[in-house]
């Protein structure tokens, strides 16, 4: 059985479903991130997990004990676990006693309680700050001091609720840096809710999908990331060019897919006949003047319809029959002086499109 | 005009010289004031910390119910307080009428829906993700609402210093159940309002003024309470 077992639970609040039939199994010392526009119900679901709230239907099981019973066991579990909010609160009190708190609430001895709170305050680089009033830091400083008072309980599950959504880049890949050696050393358990992709990828061995209360999609972050199984986890992952086709044709693994304006060329399983979306990341289309004789098995006429440069790359965005996104480098854009309204041959391979069906 | 400065000379004197009378009544009704206080504070901000926390049905109404009770006129809950200790009211045998004790039991009357329904606002006030944060580091209810009422601890600390205020300042009770007894049950409100009465200006004024210092002293208090948040 896993570490943590959720079993179709729902979760209501005023008659609305926040969560619908959610099943989830996470194992122990691994990392999970459930990725989501705003509004999907990712906090919900992790205030459930931490036995803040209790679910409206459903059962959820930790290590093995069914927690949805008895307040007692509740609490007993909650001490084995920490969360760090999305927008992290102090008590107005100092820094110090901020971390003493929750060591004083595990039952911890004062000796102990003193060692805990002074090494932690050391790896995080805030012993200069307790006797700091906590009231008085800055946005960055609070996410410190809620991250130290949460790992100073020693949990063995950490759930974390947008952890640097607030912050500078800067400050937030400081934040994840030590934050990820503190998980990495003690083989804790994370799960952690995030709506930026990239994050989700980078830190996470599963990540889940939570579109409109559901978990529409579970797997390795790779696969998420390039297999989206529906419209919503593909345009998510990033998947900005999703456009609507039917099979018109199938060899073998290669099936030819009528879009609007023309056929594209793609690997799938999908057979001929069936509705399917069709799926192109921007960065995968590349773009040239002249009709290039590659291996790609897709190359198309299109006219620019926008540029867009940001910091070093570029999105084009072209009409060729149907709207599609490149990316392309600032230079290439520039080399290329693309400008509304000058054609451009698109080309991309068929193993880098994403079949979807279609329901 | 003149007796009027006259008098407010001669309470000065009163005031400078610590006269026996002036000082024996400003003691008395500080400690008469301050035990009301302090008995109120003790059984209200956990009654209200209880309300806030726990769920249950009427709890709006209760709300209500005890928000309403902060204008309660002071005559009223002397009329009650009368009723009930009175010689032959029910609770007449342990003949507690024109005593400071009976002036006390009034005040924690009158100023317990002050204290329980501002600690109801104080708490409510207190961001809920206090609360969250307390629970998921593993505090218990008993540990929450300790935090919660920590949080608001300025907030509380101005509900008790206004029912203290309003406690001090009243007149009505002090006269129907304490008598206004010199050497006894006096306080500043009733000998103000008695000495007046008897024409001795200069000792109404003193004890006014000396009121007045105390409410002074009470609101420089709360702003440099207010002004730490």
């Amino acid at each position: 059985m896993a570490f943590i077992e959720i079993k179709n639970v729902y979760q209501k609040r005023d008659g609305r479903d926040i969560l619908k039939n959610v099943n989830l199994s996470i194992d122990r010392a691994k990392v999970f991130a459930l990725i989501g526009p705003t509004g999907a119900g990712k906090t919900t679901l992790l205030r459930l997990i931490d036995m803040l709230d209790k679910p409206s239907a459903g059962r959820f099981l930790f290590d093995g004990i069914d927690v949805t019973s008895s307040d007692g066991a509740r609490l007993a579990a909650r001490r084995r676990l920490a969360f760090v909010l999305q927008k992290p609160v102090v008590f107005n009190t100092s820094v110090y006693d901020n971390i003493i708190y929750g060591l004083r609430w595990h039952g911890l001895d004062g000796q102990r309680v003193r060692e805990k709170a002074d090494a932690i305050l050391e790896t995080v680089g805030m012993t200069a700050y307790r006797k700091r009033y906590a009231r008085t830091l800055s946005g960055g400083e609070v996410q410190r001091v809620a991250f130290a008072r949460a790992l100073a309980t020693s949990p063995e599950v950490l759930l974390l609720d947008e952890p640097t959504a607030n912050l500078d880049p800067l400050s937030a890949s400081k934040i994840e840096d030590l934050v990820w050696g503190i998980v990495k050393r003690d083989a804790i358990t994370v799960i952690m809710a995030t709506h930026d992709m990239s994050q989700g990828q980078r830190l996470a061995d599963r990540i889940g999908v939570l579109v409109n209360g559901e978990m529409v999609q579970t797997g390795g972050a790779r696969e998420i990331f390039t297999s989206p199984n529906s419209q919503e986890v593909a345009l998510f992952v990033g998947m900005e060019n999703i456009i609507d086709g039917v099979i018109s044709a199938c060899e073998k693994e290669l099936a030819v897919i009528s879009v609007d304006g023309g056929t594209v060329e793609a690997v799938t399983s999908c057979s001929a006949g069936e509705k399917v979306h069709v799926g192109i990341r921007p960065e995968d289309v590349t773009l040239s003047l002249s009709s290039l004789s590659s291996s790609a098995r897709n190359c198309l006429v299109g006219m620019v319809n926008y540029t867009v440069y940001d910091g070093p790359l570029c999105r084009v965005g072209l009409d060729c029959g149907f709207p599609l996104v490149s990316l392309v480098t600032r230079k290439s854009a520039e080399e290329m002086d693309l400008q509304k309204g000058k054609k451009v041959y698109a080309t991309f391979k068929a193993v880098a499109i994403h079949v979807i069906r279609r329901h | 005009m003149s007796e009027f400065w006259q008098g407010f000379a001669k309470a000065f004197e009163l005031i400078v010289t610590l006269d026996p009378e002036v000082v024996e009544i400003t003691i008395r009704t500080l400690v008469i004031s301050l035990s009301s206080c302090f008995l109120a504070a003790i059984i209200c901000v956990p009654l209200g910390s209880l309300i806030h926390f726990k769920q249950f049905w009427g709890k709006r109404l209760l709300i209500n119910f005890v928000q309403t009770f902060y204008s309660i006129p002071t005559v009223v809950v002397g009329l009650v307080v009368f009723v009930l200790f009175s010689g032959t009211g029910p609770l007449g045998v342990f003949k507690l009428m024109y005593t400071p004790a009976i002036m006390v039991l009034g005040q924690v009357i009158l100023i317990s829906p002050i204290v329980t329904g501002l600690v109801i606002s104080a708490l409510s006030n207190v961001d809920k993700n206090i609360t969250d944060t307390a629970r998921s580091l593993g505090a218990n209810g008993w540990q929450t609402m300790l935090v919660t009422i920590k949080d608001a601890r300025f907030a509380v600390i101005a509900a008790v210093t206004l029912s203290f205020g309003r406690a001090i300042s009243e007149v009505g009770l002090a006269l129907m159940v304490g008598g206004n007894i010199r050497g006894f049950t006096r306080v500043l409100t009733t000998a103000i309002s008695l000495e007046t009465a008897k024409g001795d200006i200069e000792l109404s004024i003193a004890l006014g003024i000396i009121l007045i210092v105390i409410a002074l002293i009470i609101n420089l208090g709360l702003n440099r309470l207010q002004q730490r948040r």
